[in-house]
């Protein structure tokens, strides 16, 4: 488990001593929480508006994925980084969050998007207090197994509930896009990857807010050590509980993007490999890292893309077509882990500390 | 020096506890009173530690009470103690390996901490003034063990005895009025052991001391009161010159002479 340990706190020491000095990265850092994160995250916004107005609709549908991908990896992040339990099954939480958005849409079509939103995140935390209060005792595999049934058993219920839930199927509906008055100014899709980076970017502004204050510390130390942090005064049971639940509101969350980006909730979008794909990009990205969420997410949305591209490019059968980019992630995450075992993440801080002695 | 006793802070009467067959702990008594040190002393595996898990609600004793200020405590929990102003450190080191040494001593400050759950998750209220609070006390700790330099070490950089004082800062830095040592002196040289030594003496002007320890000599020199324990029993207690006396201590330790040695 040496692996999954954060060593984020000591990276930004030789990083504020070189460069450009204590200055501008040590000025910024000292910046409280509640100013610095919404700017980055005013800046990260900026930034995508600026690029869907050069992409067309089906590269604003992948950056929109981007979003929500990224703020399912990062709430994956604060449970299993941070507070050091595993779940192989948060794949779960996107489905909850779906089906809710879905059902929310089409019983009340009145609801505006951010009470659907909110709504959302209101029923997958409260989800994820269940698991997070029922697998409070479990630990390493025993917790990854009860997590791997969730994410194995959950997407069943639509089968169960066809009349509710729509069966195989899913859910189709059509959302709302930009505003009559914005009609001309922006797509649909531009208007959509907009919304959904919004809300992701608000997610992430309170994960990176919990991650640098008490409630981040008390999850790392009872990672690190039960025994210590309980007679320190950290109620070990709750943490893990409260780690759970914001974890579970943001794969929450990220799925209520999804449906409302692609107009439907099907089952077959939640399956388990949904839920390992996302462990999977979170290692790649890079674990201890807001920043391992982010280039996790790009590396699931564009590897998997690369793969089709390539297998169609090759005319493989669909078999082969359809593992392949499957198998494109599974070498890259390897080869960069060899290479990088702060994944991603790790990759482009030493290219940029390269970079930064170089000059 | 009080002539009357005071009321004691920590008072523990006819503990017993059995781990199936195995009698860990039978009908153990032990108090110790605000500004003393009292030494808890035994060979190997005579319930010092289980002495200590009971005292921290770790572990529930079949028949015993264990009363904190007067007020007897029936279902505390291991977290409760930092409320209570009760600290312990652990026979191992325990530091928190991915946190750094000042963030380890701020997990031991976080009950001076203000705010709760809702501005823990959104940054407002008092997060940013417990973040700061909770740093400048852990700051204060680790420069009073004389180890600030380390503040922004991971534990494991550090040499063993600048651990074992983050340890004790962490400890100490929400102010205790309560200490539960369990063999500070373990894998320390011996100008660290007499540092040591200092620093209870130092304590116990704040706050009650119990000391496990092995060191027999830093047991000697800091304790106002020793408890010796055998096989789960009392064996002997009183002032340090009466323990070095004692025929029975001596007995009890003849058998572990060669493991301590070694230690
Ligand atoms: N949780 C437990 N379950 C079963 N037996 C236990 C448990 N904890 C302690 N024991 C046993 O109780 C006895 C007392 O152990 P304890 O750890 O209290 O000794 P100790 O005096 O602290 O010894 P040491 O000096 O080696 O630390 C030992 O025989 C130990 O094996
Ligand atoms: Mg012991």
């Amino acid at each position: 488990m040496v692996s999954l340990r954060n060593h984020e706190s000591t990276a930004p020491a030789p990083r504020a001593r070189r460069g450009g000095g204590p200055g501008a990265a040590g000025r910024w850092r000292a910046l409280p929480a509640l100013v610095r994160f919404p700017l980055a995250a005013l800046a990260a916004f900026t930034a995508v508006l600026a690029l869907t107005s050069l992409t067309g609709p089906a590269e604003d549908l992948r950056i929109g994925s981007v979003g929500y991908y990224m703020l399912a990896i990062a709430g994956l992040q604060l449970l299993i980084g941070y507070s050091g339990q595993v779940s192989l099954g948060h794949g779960a939480f996107m489905f909850i969050g779906a089906y809710t958005m879905a059902l929310l849409v089409l019983h009340q079509p009145a609801f505006p998007l951010w009470l659907n939103m909110l709504l959302t995140v209101v029923v997958s935390c409260a989800a994820g207090v269940l698991v997070g209060a029922a697998t409070a005792r479990l630990h390493g595999p025993y917790l990854a197994g009860a997590t791997l049934a969730l994410a194995v058993g959950l997407p069943a219920l639509t089968v169960r509930f066809p009349e509710l839930l729509g069966g195989s199927n899913g859910l189709a509906f059509s959302v709302r896009g930009a505003p009559p008055a914005l009609a001309g100014v922006v797509t649909t899709s531009q208007w959509q990857a907009a919304a959904v980076w919004l809300t992701a970017l608000v997610g992430l502004v309170v994960l990176a807010t919990v991650n640098a204050g008490r409630l981040g510390r008390r999850m790392r130390a009872l990672r690190d050590d039960e025994s210590a942090a309980a007679l320190a005064g950290i109620p070990v049971g709750r943490t893990k509980v409260t780690a759970f639940l914001i974890s579970a509101g943001s794969g929450g969350l990220a799925g209520a993007c999804q449906a409302y980006l692609l107009g439907t909730a099907t089952p077959s979008s939640f399956t388990v490999a949904l839920s390992l794909s996302l462990l999977a990009a979170l290692v790649l990205g890079g674990l201890g890292s807001m920043w391992g969420a982010f280039w996790g997410a790009v590396a699931l949305v564009y590897v998997e893309l690369w793969g089709q591209e390539l297998a169609h490019s090759l005319s493989l059968g669909t078999n082969v077509a359809n593992n392949l980019p499957i198998v494109f992630f599974g070498v890259l995450l390897i080869l960069v882990i060899l290479i990088w075992p702060q994944g991603l993440h790790g990759m482009f801080s030493r290219l940029a500390g390269l970079v930064r002695r170089g000059r | 020096m009080t002539t009357t006793t005071p009321d004691p802070l920590l008072a523990a009467e006819g503990i017993t506890v059995r781990f199936g067959g195995l009698t860990a702990l039978s009908d153990v008594g032990l108090a110790v009173a605000p500004g003393t040190v009292v030494g808890l002393i035994g060979p190997n595996g005579a319930g010092k530690t289980t002495l200590f898990n009971v005292v921290s609600g770790v572990v529930r004793p079949q028949h015993g009470t264990v009363a904190w200020k007067g007020r007897v405590l029936r279902a505390h929990r291991p977290h409760h103690l930092a409320g209570l102003r009760i600290a312990r450190t652990l026979q191992g080191l325990n530091l928190f390996p991915g946190l750094t040494a000042l963030e380890n001593v701020m997990v031991g400050a976080d009950r001076l901490a203000r705010g709760g759950t809702f501005a823990m998750l959104t940054g407002l209220g008092h997060y940013h003034g417990d973040e700061r609070r909770l740093r400048e006390r852990a700051m204060a700790a680790l420069e009073e063990f004389g180890v600030a330099d380390a503040a922004r070490a991971l534990p494991a950089t550090l040499p063993f005895g600048v651990q074992k004082r983050v340890a004790l800062a962490r400890a100490l830095v929400a102010d205790p009025e309560l200490l539960l040592l369990d063999e500070p002196a373990s894998g320390l040289s011996g100008e660290d052991i007499t540092a040591l030594g200092e620093a209870v003496r130092g304590f116990s002007a704040r706050m009650g001391v119990l000391l496990v320890e092995h060191h027999m000599d830093l047991v000697m020199a800091v304790c106002d009161h020793i408890v010796v324990l055998n096989f789960g029993q009392v064996i002997a207690q009183g002032t340090p010159a009466e323990i070095q006396a004692d025929a029975a201590v001596a007995q009890a330790y003849l058998g572990a002479a060669e493991e301590d040695s070694d230690a």
